[in-house]
């Protein structure tokens, strides 16, 4: 246990040491606050809670930008140490290779977490005193909401990531195929399921088969938890008018989430104690 | 469990696809023993390493190392035990000495009260606090031996530790060697030259692809390889022509008589020199270096394959 807390504690002051924390908690708070400003002008005199709108952008920004820090943060830590020749001496020591993925997981979801809380919080914070409603009756459901789920699509492109640095022998393959993961998730993926139904105009594919081959991208599953979160999110990002079976419960939601987390991270482990060095 | 042997190595071998990395070695070293693996780049050194720290699965044969078996989960136990310097390795540059030191001993669960020693072991007190982004490569070097040495550990294995230290800081290695062998610890380094070595190395195997070629002390390696000492004689060339009577003529190369003896003869040799009482005016004297026994085993042994080949072929 002492030894795993040694890796996470490790993990944790090289990103500090990086300045990898400093930078990705300034740009997190800095679009933030610029989304949730700005994205707050329209409402105007609408009975819309300003932090309702918030949650909308900030949970549109993050689709695209926590993946990718994830994957960055994550792609280089296995193939990285081994091209450095640490990952050797690392293994001479009295340490699992389980254990190292997992001090390394957890030491990195650590600072996603301080990143996505401090960013996030800042904005949520700065549009819950400047609003014209009340503290306590903003959507804060809907926020913490958001702040969970955020570190959960964080903790699952992290896994992803070490599944690549387990996998490829060389940092610049790794480099590569993260962003091409990253590509296919965030933007390929939908496009292609938009094409899909574009070219079926509707009526060979059953609508729940739709939604079950949508919320398997992970990155779909994090925008329905959080835009039917509540009725305010709901209506500001059209996702209203969905009827009750095109959503998913939130427990499969989770579901979804968590194995995307457990599986990848899983298949790391497996992969990395075959690996030769 | 008898653990008579630190490092029992029998029949290993090692296959990369058709490459033989490590080709069907026999070796034990014992507790209190310094055996150095010498050998080219390539030659099997790295990998025989590996697998004595349970890194990579042999192909064929059975490794122990102080009696288990390194590839067995139960082997982290006997981790904490081990000391070791990889061949080529860059620490953390954001760190600094102190705590990379710091983290590796939490790793092995060592208490971290005995650092300083470490650093003073190895002469980086002063610049224990400093980022290792400061360090000169000797230093680095120096860095990764104290690593190697955290909680004293029964089986050290340095993989070139010699390599970019001064002379003074290669004599501390060896008296650190020197050390560990009498607190009873079994010391397993490797180096790409035999003129790297110390006489404090108690046996040396020589690897030549993946094959252990010889094996045994520095002095008997240079005895069983039976090179000889190169003698050679200047003289005025009066003096050459009697020397070339007696010894014949392909001796004198360039005006000076260049001769060879077995070199437990030298002294028999000389004197028979000095009865021709002829005026000399210098004799040098070179006994074979480590190197050129160094690579009398390695063309043996590929003259050896060459007619083995050869023989398979017919």
């Amino acid at each position: 246990m002492n030894r795993i807390w040694t890796l996470i504690t490790k993990e944790a002051r090289d990103g500090y040491r990086n300045r990898w924390v400093v930078m990705i908690t300034l740009v997190m708070t800095g679009l933030a606050l610029t989304l949730s400003l700005l994205g707050s002008a329209p409402t105007g005199t609408t009975s819309v809670s300003p932090l309702a709108v918030t949650v909308v952008s900030l949970s549109s920004l993050s689709i695209f930008f926590i993946p990718l820090i994830a994957l960055l943060l994550a792609y280089d830590s296995v193939v990285g140490e081994a091209e450095r020749g640490t990952l050797i001496l690392l293994l001479t020591h009295p340490v699992s290779r389980t254990e190292v993925i997992l001090g390394k997981f957890i030491g990195h979801l650590f600072l996603l977490t301080v990143a996505i809380v401090i960013g996030y919080g800042v904005a949520g914070a700065a549009i819950a005193f400047t609003g014209e409603d009340g503290f306590a009756d903003q959507e804060w459901e809907s926020f913490l909401r958001l702040l969970l789920s955020s570190t959960l699509l964080g903790a699952i492109f992290l896994s992803i990531g070490y599944v690549i640095s387990t996998w490829v022998t060389e940092r610049g393959t790794a480099a590569a195929v993260a962003i091409g993961i990253w590509l296919f998730f965030v933007l390929l993926y939908d496009m292609g399921l938009l094409a899909l139904l574009a070219s079926d105009g509707g009526n060979m594919i059953d609508g729940t088969v739709v939604k079950w081959v949508m919320l398997l991208n992970p990155t779909d599953s994090y925008r329905m938890f959080n835009l039917t979160s509540s009725n305010a999110t709901a209506l500001l990002s059209g996702m209203a008018g969905l009827s009750a079976d095109h959503r998913a419960s939130d427990a499969s939601l989770i579901l979804i989430m968590l194995s995307w987390v457990v599986v990848p991270l899983a298949a790391a482990c497996a992969i990395f104690k075959r690996r030769q060095l | 469990m008898q653990e008579n042997s630190n490092i029992e190595l029998i029949s290993v071998s090692k296959d990369y696809g058709k490459t033989k990395a490590v080709d069907n070695i026999d070796l034990m070293v014992s507790p209190g023993e310094c055996l150095a693996l010498v050998g080219h780049n390539g030659a099997g050194k790295s990998t025989l390493i590996k697998m004595i720290l349970g890194l990579v699965h042999p192909t064929r044969g059975t490794v122990r190392v102080m009696g288990h078996d390194p590839l067995a989960s139960s082997f982290n136990r006997v981790r904490g035990r081990i000391g070791f310097l990889p061949e080529q390795m860059l620490f953390q540059n954001n760190m600094t000495g102190r705590e990379t030191l710091e983290f590796y001993s939490s790793l092995k669960g060592v208490s971290l009260a005995g650092i300083d020693d470490l650093f003073r072991r190895v002469d980086l007190i002063q610049a224990a606090d400093d980022r290792i982004s400061t360090y000169s490569k000797g230093m680095r070097q120096r860095l990764g031996i104290a690593q190697a040495l955290i909680g004293t550990p029964e089986l050290l294995i340095l993989d070139e530790p010699t390599s970019g230290l001064d002379p003074a800081s290669r004599q501390n290695v060896y008296s650190i060697i020197n050390e560990a062998k009498n607190a009873g610890a079994t010391v397993l380094i490797s180096s790409h030259a035999l003129t790297e070595l110390d006489s404090r190395i108690d046996r040396v195997a020589i690897l030549n692809r993946g094959k252990l070629v010889a094996l045994g002390t520095i002095a008997d390696l240079r005895r069983n390889i039976g090179l000889p000492s190169q003698i050679k004689i200047h003289a005025p060339a009066s003096a050459m022509e009697r020397l070339t009577q007696h010894f014949g003529d392909k001796c004198l190369i360039n005006g000076v008589a260049q001769l060879s003896c077995p070199v437990d003869e030298k002294v028999t040799f000389l004197k028979e020199v000095m009865d021709l009482n002829i005026p000399l005016t210098d004799i040098e004297v070179d006994d074979p270096t480590l190197e050129q026994v160094f690579l009398a085993y390695a063309q043996k042994h590929e003259q050896d394959e060459k007619l083995s080949g050869g023989l398979d072929h017919e």
